[in-house]
């Protein structure tokens, strides 16, 4: 125990040299390791390093640039794309809109006329019902109604029942109110015209009378309901 | 003994006044570390051999860390700086992990 302590106080010159060098060596660790640790990682780099780096971000960069270019232009491809499409879609809305009233099976809405046509019972026949709808047609007609129930379309027909008149397979029964979408002033004249509807109904052979109601807003609710076709096909 | 306490000794002085490293030297200091360790190894191999010298061992750790730092500094003069690092690193390495394993012949005797 004296021994050592005698060899700690004055220690040989083999103890002091192993001291001094871990000293210097343990404080050099301790400030790299520090340095590392604390400091921005490229303080201690060399110019070359530094330059190989700055190079190797350059690049990247434009690597990078030449990506968000290309992902721009696709963007923009594709928001084109969007637009026609888009636009494809409304355009095949605006032909279903169409081709749904041209079938009835849509409600529709517009100016025209309201035709009350009163006669006594019987005397109104299929001919001059045939008559009035086909000269509504003429003037212009987009969408006509009978009775606020029956939608006339292309495959509509009209009959006579010892009930009464017939279309579309329902009876009709008087007065019979025609409301019709259209130019309102070209159907009332299409309605007027001399050996048209009204003189026809109020000649003395039927004996009625006819009220035209020309109209800003005419609605026409009913609908027909189109059967799947048995026979034709799209050629 | 001494030697523990100066390991703790230079622990302690770089925790507690955190000394600034001279900007031109931060370069070279990993360097001169690993030049410093082999003469380390290199000095307790020769004292388990005996044939330890105090003054041998002054010079070596001293020139060892010199020249290492030199050699990386002469580098980066004529632009090859990191690859003589690495190259200095290289054979420090080597000789420390020669050194390493004279160390463990004599006291493991394996």
């Amino acid at each position: 125990m004296r021994e050592a302590w005698a060899k700690f106080v004055r220690p040989s010159r083999t103890q002091l040299a192993w001291g001094i060098a871990l000293c210097l060596v343990a404080l050099a660790v301790v400030v790299q390791v520090q340095s590392t640790q604390s400091r921005d990682r490229y303080a201690g780099m060399r110019g070359d390093d530094l330059v190989q780096l700055l190079d190797g971000l350059t690049q990247e960069s434009e690597r990078l640039t030449d990506e968000v270019a290309a992902l721009e232009r696709t963007l923009e491809a594709l928001q084109s794309g969007a637009d026609a499409d888009e636009i494809a879609r409304q355009e095949a809305q605006r032909r279903a809109d169409g081709l749904a009233i041209l079938a009835g099976t849509q409600p529709a809405v517009g100016p025209g006329v309201r035709i009350t046509i009163s006669a006594p019972e019987g005397r109104i026949t299929a001919d001059l019902m045939l008559d009035a709808i086909q000269e509504l047609r003429d003037a212009g007609a987009e969408v006509i109604e009978i009775n606020d129930s029956i939608r006339l379309v292309a495959q509509s027909w009209v009959s006579e029942s010892p009930q009464g008149l017939l279309i579309d397979d329902q009876s009709v029964e008087l007065p019979i109110v025609i409301e019709a979408i259209g130019d309102p002033h070209a159907l009332a004249e299409g309605a007027r015209f001399r050996g048209g509807l009204v003189s026809q109904v109020e000649s003395q052979k039927v004996g009625g009378s006819v009220a035209i109601v020309e109209s800003p807003e005419v609605e026409i609710a009913s609908l027909h309901h189109p059967r799947a076709p048995r026979y034709a096909e799209p050629a | 003994m001494l030697a523990i306490i100066g390991l703790i000794l230079g622990v302690v002085l770089a925790v507690v006044f955190r000394p600034e490293m001279p900007f031109w030297l931060q370069p070279y200091l990993p360097i001169m570390i690993v030049a410093a360790m082999d003469a380390l190894v290199g000095a307790a191999r020769a004292s388990l051999k005996h044939t330890f010298s105090d003054r041998v061992f002054a010079v070596s750790f001293i020139s060892n860390v010199a020249i290492a730092a030199v050699i990386v500094w002469v580098g980066d003069l004529i632009g090859v700086g990191s690859q003589l690092s690495t190259a200095v690193l290289v054979v420090l390495g080597i000789r420390i992990f020669t050194n390493a394993a004279e160390i463990r012949r004599s006291v493991l005797r394996a």
